[in-house]
């Protein structure tokens, strides 16, 4: 029994090596786990994208339910729609940031 | 086998060392391979903690006595479903899955956000390891679940009669992936700070652990309050017991995290506030864990041994610590966005909820703590009672309920008082109908619970009138029928309805609380066969005894020697409503010193309750046979003086026969509670509707809805 518990041990062990180093085996620097992340200010900015269109179909289901008026509605929505635009122009000109020069041409 | 488990252990906290580096190092030094490696520590762990958890959990099913734990807590006769469960209800054995789920609960978080905040997640990495490595050293230095004796005993003790009951066996697992996951966001959240990134991609991340520990915490709640009232003989669900409160406490600041992420979410308001309940959070959770682990209570609830109190006290020391630490040293990055456009918004309504969710929090940290340290610093024991918990919270509670019907009717951002007005007709009315009806019956004398009921109304009105317009306006633009109307519109928003049907699961479980604290009756009573006791509009009379040498007849797996009790007739108004057999269990409390006979049920006895439920009440009763009645107790001298022990369970049938056949008076203890079925159906209510808010849409859809979004901000824009 303490035989067997040992070889178990051991293929443990082995397993246990083998999903650490995985990365470390690979080309370095390069993430292992699929593609490129988006740099940190692009991540922030598509979800922040995607909680401004939430915002606006929350706004006008306010509308519809009651709970705005049309005058308070076109307000909000409008800053909404502004707001929205806004994080869109700037993830696409991260976009072409990114892109560089070449777009340019 | 006990080898293997040991060295299981070395291995995770290997393991959560190498993971605790290797994060550090690779977010510090940008090398993301070291980072990921981190990351993969955390699943390794996950795969050595399985492995040690099954070793343990076959030692159970193979009746292993070598292992400590498994004597302890387990016998042959054990039924083999609690068994399997009796690994959890040692101290040792909860402790390894404590940890287990932790790593199994982090595998997961960070496999879905390992394309994302790479420099927050190592953190969290590290910051999760260092949780797992804490409570792998508890069970290495203090409480190892692989202890062995040698030889090992032929039988075991058994399992505590208390916890043969199927929800207690469910109980701590749901409990502790409530706490384990409220680490998740507390780790994310340290992360964030840490990297300086406190923005909407982390709440993304985060939102979906915290709603999962929040409904794995309820539910791990409600089984336990189910629990206490069906097993423990007391006749009641919530005892303000200090490790029921100690999972009630994370649950509201967990409740108030995800009503102001929202606010976050939409405004980019509230970030010292969130960040700071999550920790609050995060923290309370060990705090509990604490309560039932350290030893430092002795509580039916708590199965401390050995004392785990000071490394548990450095751990919450320094999480208190650092949480201070990092929100007052990134003050700046948390400052708001907006504020507030009106106090007349769904936003102010938000922040009144999260004020009185931590007032409440607060009271109950006050009187379970202050007991406890009053004690460590004077020697004293003190305590503090359900009357003084309902002082306070009763007031906080109608408050809140009362504030999740008014927020579903106002608006984001601002709304007009015209608005407001016309919006609050619906559930005005209601809360005014309940109100005249329950006046017309008489229900004026409990002033609390009949301020509860109308809130509930309000809310359900209120909450109602949501639906209903939101399928009027569903079929205005899509022309469904009703019904299809009302899935689609569900579908399509379910953060807000899911979010909605929760409402109504809180209000009807609230309902439940009051009608069955305010209206029950109760009475003890001594009774002999025929004779009747009266309990409210009913009637219940002891018709005749019962007696069972368990041993030979236990379908209910009790696990006792002998079972007495009785035959109960409840009727109202001479019409037979029900027959009840309550019964008391003997267990074999092991002391020979008893003799042969004695030691049989000489061990802790165990009310095995009996109750009728229903949607408007519940009859329960419980009985206490008087097993040391003068024929009883002759009986027992007799054979302990001529049976040798291998014969003395021939005792138990003539102790069996003579009480049926004259039986002594036994104690009864009847209670009609009404509407206690509500707090379950509300429970589950606020389950269904917590997995509604939880579920994510399809990624197609997603994307749709994502392009069409798009599309429309920019014509709306084009054309303003």
């Amino acid at each position: 029994m303490q035989v067997v518990a040992v070889i178990l041990a051991l293929a443990l062990l082995a397993v246990v090596l083998f999903v650490i180093s995985a990365p470390l085996r690979a080309r370095a620097g390069a993430p292992t786990d699929g593609q490129i992340d988006p740099p940190p200010e692009q991540a922030e900015l598509e979800a922040a994208r995607e909680a401004k269109y939430r915002e606006i179909r929350d706004a006008e289901l306010d509308l519809r339910t009651g709970k705005l008026s049309r005058a308070d509605y076109e307000s909000i929505d409008g800053t909404l729609r502004a707001e929205a635009l806004e994080i869109l122009d700037r993830l696409q000109a991260l976009a072409g940031a990114k892109a560089g020069p070449a777009g340019e041409d | 086998m006990a080898v293997l488990g040991r060295i299981c252990l070395l291995l995770a906290l290997v393991v959560c060392v190498y993971g605790v580096g290797a994060s550090l190092y690779g977010v510090r030094s940008g090398r993301t391979e070291f980072s990921d490696s981190g990351r993969r520590a955390v699943y390794a762990l996950a795969i050595v903690l399985t492995a040690a958890f099954a070793v343990l959990e076959l030692a159970f099913l193979r009746n292993d006595f070598a292992f400590n734990t498994v004597a302890d807590t387990s016998s042959r006769t054990t039924p083999t479903f609690y068994r399997a469960a009796a690994v959890w209800s040692s101290q040792e054995g909860s402790l390894l899955l404590w940890a287990w789920l932790l790593s199994l609960w982090s595998s997961l978080a960070l496999f879905l956000v390992r394309r994302r905040m790479r420099d927050v997640a190592a953190y969290a990495t590290a910051i999760l390891l260092g949780f797992g490595g804490f409570f792998i050293a508890l069970m290495i230095f203090y409480a190892t679940p692989f202890a062995t004796t040698s030889p090992a005993p032929a039988e075991g003790v058994g399992l505590d009669p208390l916890l043969r009951f199927p929800t207690m066996m469910i109980h701590p697992p749901m409990l502790y992936s409530g706490y384990t996951l409220c680490t998740i966001p507390l780790a994310f959240a340290m992360g964030a700070l840490l990297a300086r990134r406190v923005d909407a991609d982390w709440i993304r991340a985060t939102r979906r652990f915290a709603f999962a520990a929040w409904l794995f915490l309820g539910v791990g709640i409600l089984l336990g309050a189910r629990w206490s009232y069906s097993e423990l003989g007391w006749g009641g669900y919530w005892g303000w017991d200090a490790v029921e409160n100690a999972s009630l406490m994370p649950w509201l600041t967990g409740t108030a995290f995800l009503h102001s992420l929202m606010i976050q979410e939409k405004r980019g308001m509230l970030k010292v506030w969130n960040v700071s309940l999550v920790l609050a959070t995060g923290t309370l959770a060990i705090m509990g864990t604490f309560l039932v682990r350290s030893g430092v209570l002795n509580s039916i609830h708590a199965f401390g041994g050995a004392t785990l109190g000071v490394p548990f006290v450095v751990l919450i020391g320094v999480l208190i610590a650092g949480s201070i630490y990092l929100v007052v040293s990134r003050r700046d990055m948390l400052r708001s966005e907006h504020r507030l456009d009106s106090m007349l918004s769904r936003e102010s309504i938000f922040l009144a909820n999260n004020v009185v969710l931590v007032a409440l929090c607060f009271v109950i940290f006050w009187g379970t703590y202050f007991p406890l340290i009053s004690e460590a610093l004077t020697g004293n024991e003190a305590s503090v009672g359900p009357p003084w918990f309902d002082r306070y919270t009763v007031p906080l509670a109608l408050l809140l309920v009362l504030l999740s019907g008014i927020g579903p009717v106002i608006a984001w951002r601002r709304a007009t008082l015209a608005n407001a007005r016309r919006n609050f007709v619906a559930p005005l009315l209601s809360a005014l109908v309940v109100l005249v009806v329950l006046l017309a019956a008489g229900v004026s004398q409990k002033p609390f619970a009949l301020a509860m009921f109308c809130c509930a109304a309000f809310v359900l009105g209120a909450v109602g009138q949501e639906f209903v317009r939101g399928t009027i306006a569903r079929r205005a633009i899509a022309g469904e029928a009703p019904p299809v109307a009302l899935l689609a519109l569900v579908r399509r928003n379910r953060r807000r309805y899911g979010g909605y049907i929760v409402h109504i699961g809180i209000a009807v479980l609230f309902v439940g609380v009051a009608a069955s604290s305010s209206f029950q009756h109760a009475v003890e009573q001594r009774l002999s066969p025929g004779s009747s006791a009266r309990v409210g509009a009913y009637t219940l009379r002891y018709v005749r005894s019962t007696a069972t040498v368990t041993p030979k007849n236990d379908a209910a797996h009790t696990g006792s020697t002998l079972s007495l009790g009785a035959v109960v007739d409840v009727s109202k108004h001479g019409h037979h409503v029900t027959t009840l057999r309550p019964s008391e269990g003997f267990y074999d409390s092991g002391e020979p010193a008893q003799g042969s006979v004695g030691h049989l049920i000489g061990g802790q006895a165990v009310s095995h309750i009996s109750m009728s439920g229903g949607l408007t009440r519940d009859v329960w009763t419980a009985i206490a046979p008087d097993i040391s009645a003068p024929a009883l107790a002759r009986i027992v001298t007799v054979g302990n003086r001529t049976l040798p022990a291998d014969e003395a369970v021939v005792a138990l049938g003539f102790l069996a026969r003579a009480y049926l056949k004259n039986p002594p008076p036994a104690q009864f203890h009847f209670i009609v509670s009404p509407l206690v079925m509500w707090i379950w159906l509300g429970g589950l209510i606020v389950f269904g509707g917590g997995l509604i808010a939880i579920w994510p849409a399809p990624s197609a859809v997603r994307r749709r809805v994502a392009m069409r979004w798009r599309a429309r901000s920019a014509h709306g824009l084009a054309r303003a």
